[in-house]
């Protein structure tokens, strides 16, 4: 076998242009969405919807929505096999604490509570509008601090409003001891971080196909980012062994992380399977905006140690991930949040408590970066302000703490192919930014 | 009231079919003719994803009955695409790395080529103007703007 090749034109891919497989597709019109199959005599399904943002259902009447023409069926939690699932469960994380279908209480405001599925999509707007609840309203949560008081209504069936992570509450990474860098510091900087939710707003909505095979298996189109998640936990919802389903995926209008969550395959397969017949149940646009799972809103804390010249001797971080309702991705993004703290700097003493907390929102979950980038805004702002508070050129501030090989991380990892130190003086360069000789000669690769 | 008999054109071939009311002519495209290029991202004329041409302009198909355009000459991308290789606008798209989700391109190529048919040497201020009823969620305007002006050259 010949050693690869360094020479120019020795490579058919790096430093060419080449064509995306999809593209040809793409630009004639022919590549296949899920909505793009049209099967004969599908039935479309809506959903009746919680109009409240935290309540006991005292009743639900389906009635009306039965006699609507066109109406075929009409689906509550008692149609749902298991009826209790949460998405991470096969990589064992959390427990089934969600609801495909509302059962005695709705925890926000867009929560799905009865599915009607009929001949036409308007029959089944007109179905779902049919369908009467009567509410008893309970007092909503809607601030994370709030939620995890001592006092506060518990939202979730293990009695607490936030994510226990083995036993904890609360992600913690703990490097030395904050408290004492606070009182060697010359300055200390506390500054709060708020975001709001992030909708992903993919221009093909959240939607899928379910349509019953000869063999009697169920084959699911679907625009999920997530096939494996998506076919695992719809198999655990409807009891079935995961060879009964197939799920036709990947090609995808625009996910951002807005498709990974399982919320319209299950409910399609009971429908489905309780009619014999092809299923569509896909997101009008009001419902992308307003249901799908946006990016959690999280509120950040963060208190430095600082030294005259620059140097950050203690870093406390405390950050709040709104989970929304209900689990979904969130308990993941809170634990990638921890690791990312205290951001790219060596901190002698670090101490973060990051929280995946439950409110009366819409649950959030996954988009682009999750759990990292509200940190980043809040770390890159933080370094800002205490550039402009010790007069300093912010790029300085961010050289003199940047952390370099051999450096303890706050996760008592030693940092190894570090290169900020080098990505902070290139950037410079290209903008035209004087750094002194003294940061100029700073080296990811010369330890401290 | 009652359903319609259609009669319109569509890329060159005629059609005829009930419509009831208020069936609009991206629901007619798709689910009647099986014409699926045309999009239905928002449903609400916001995000062109449905963007098709009735007697040469470039309109939002979610927001067109299909009865109020009777007799009319109607196209869609599947008209666009030549019986061998692509049209040069669409061969621009993929010269220029324009598609990435591929959700907006139908809508996108359609705005484009009403534009070109009416303005065939557009400025990049033209060209912004003739999209900016298209959502690129991908955020690709750049290239998309770079294979519209490339053809209009």
């Amino acid at each position: 076998m010949s050693a690869p090749t360094t020479e120019a034109g020795g490579f058919d891919v790096v430093g060419k242009p080449v064509q995306r497989l999809d593209a040809m597709g793409h630009v004639t019109g022919r590549t296949q969405y899920f909505e793009d199959y049209n099967p004969a005599g599908m039935l479309h399904l809506k959903m009746h919807r919680s109009e409240r943002h935290h309540a006991n259902l005292v009743e639900v009447d389906t009635s009306e929505a039965e006699k609507v023409k066109g109406v075929v069926k009409v689906l509550t939690y008692k149609d749902v096999p298991k009826n209790w699932y949460t998405i991470l469960t096969l990589i064992n994380v959390g427990y089934p604490e969600e609801v495909v279908l509302a059962e005695k209480k709705v925890l926000w405001m867009g929560e799905p509570i009865v599915a009607v599925v009929a001949t036409s999509e308007r029959a089944a707007l007109e179905g779902a509008a049919a369908v009467k609840v009567t509410y008893e309203d309970l007092e909503p949560i809607f601030d994370v601090e709030e939620a995890i008081k001592p006092d506060a209504f518990p939202l979730k069936p293990h009695g607490t409003n936030y994510f226990e992570y083995e036993g904890h509450h609360c992600r913690r990474v703990r490097l030395g001891d904050v408290e004492q860098g606070f009182a060697e510091a010359d300055h200390i900087f506390e500054f709060k971080y708020q975001s709001r939710p992030i909708e992903q707003a993919p221009t093909e909505t959240t939607g899928c196909i379910v349509e019953p095979q000869h063999n009697g298996r169920l084959k699911i189109y679907s625009d999920t980012q997530a096939c494996f998640f998506t076919l695992d936990n719809t198999a655990l919802i409807l009891d079935v062994p995961f060879g009964k389903l197939q799920v036709v995926g990947g090609t995808v209008g625009g996910g951002f992380g807005g498709k990974v969550d399982v919320t319209v395959e299950p409910i399609s397969c009971i429908a489905a399977m309780q009619t014999g017949k092809p299923v569509k149940y896909v997101y009008d646009r009001y419902e992308e905006m307003q249901i799908s799972s946006p990016r959690a809103a999280e509120r950040i804390y963060i208190k430095d140690g600082v030294m005259n010249d620059g140097r950050i001797i203690a870093r406390q971080c405390t950050l709040y991930a709104d989970a929304g309702a209900y689990s979904r991705h969130s308990p993941y993004a809170a634990t990638k949040a921890a690791a990312h703290m205290p951001g790219p700097y060596t901190i002698p003493n670090v101490h973060i408590d990051s929280w995946c907390v439950y409110t009366n929102r819409t649950p959030s979950s996954a988009m682009r970066g999750f759990g990292v980038t509200i940190g980043d805004f809040a770390l890159e702002t933080q370094m800002d302000r205490i550039a402009r508070e010790l007069d300093m050129d912010p790029l300085a501030l961010r050289l003199i703490n940047a952390y370099r090989d051999g450096d303890m991380k706050a996760h008592h990892k030693v940092a190894e192919g570090t290169a900020l130190i080098e990505v902070i003086q290139k950037a410079a360069d290209l903008v035209g930014h004087e750094l002194p000789g003294e940061l100029r000669a700073l080296s990811s690769r010369e330890g401290r | 009231m009652p359903s319609s008999v259609i009669e319109i054109t569509v890329n060159g071939s005629e059609e005829e079919f009930i419509a009831k009311p208020g069936t609009t002519l991206l629901s007619a495209l798709r689910d009647t003719l099986g014409l699926t290029a045309a999009k239905r991202g928002c449903g609400v004329g916001t995000c062109g994803t449905c963007t098709c041409h009735v007697d040469g302009e470039a309109v939002m198909s979610c927001l067109v009955p299909v009865e109020t355009i009777n007799g009319s000459d109607v196209k869609t991308l599947e008209g666009t695409t030549p019986p061998e290789g692509l049209s040069p606008l669409q061969q621009s798209f993929l010269d220029n790395f324009a598609t990435q989700c591929g959700f907006c391109t139908p809508g996108m190529i359609m705005a484009a080529e009403a534009l070109l048919a009416q303005n065939p040497s557009p400025t990049r201020e033209d060209v912004v103007t003739a999209i900016s009823g298209n959502v690129c969620r991908c955020t690709g305007y750049e290239s998309i703007i770079e294979a519209i002006l490339a053809v209009g050259k």
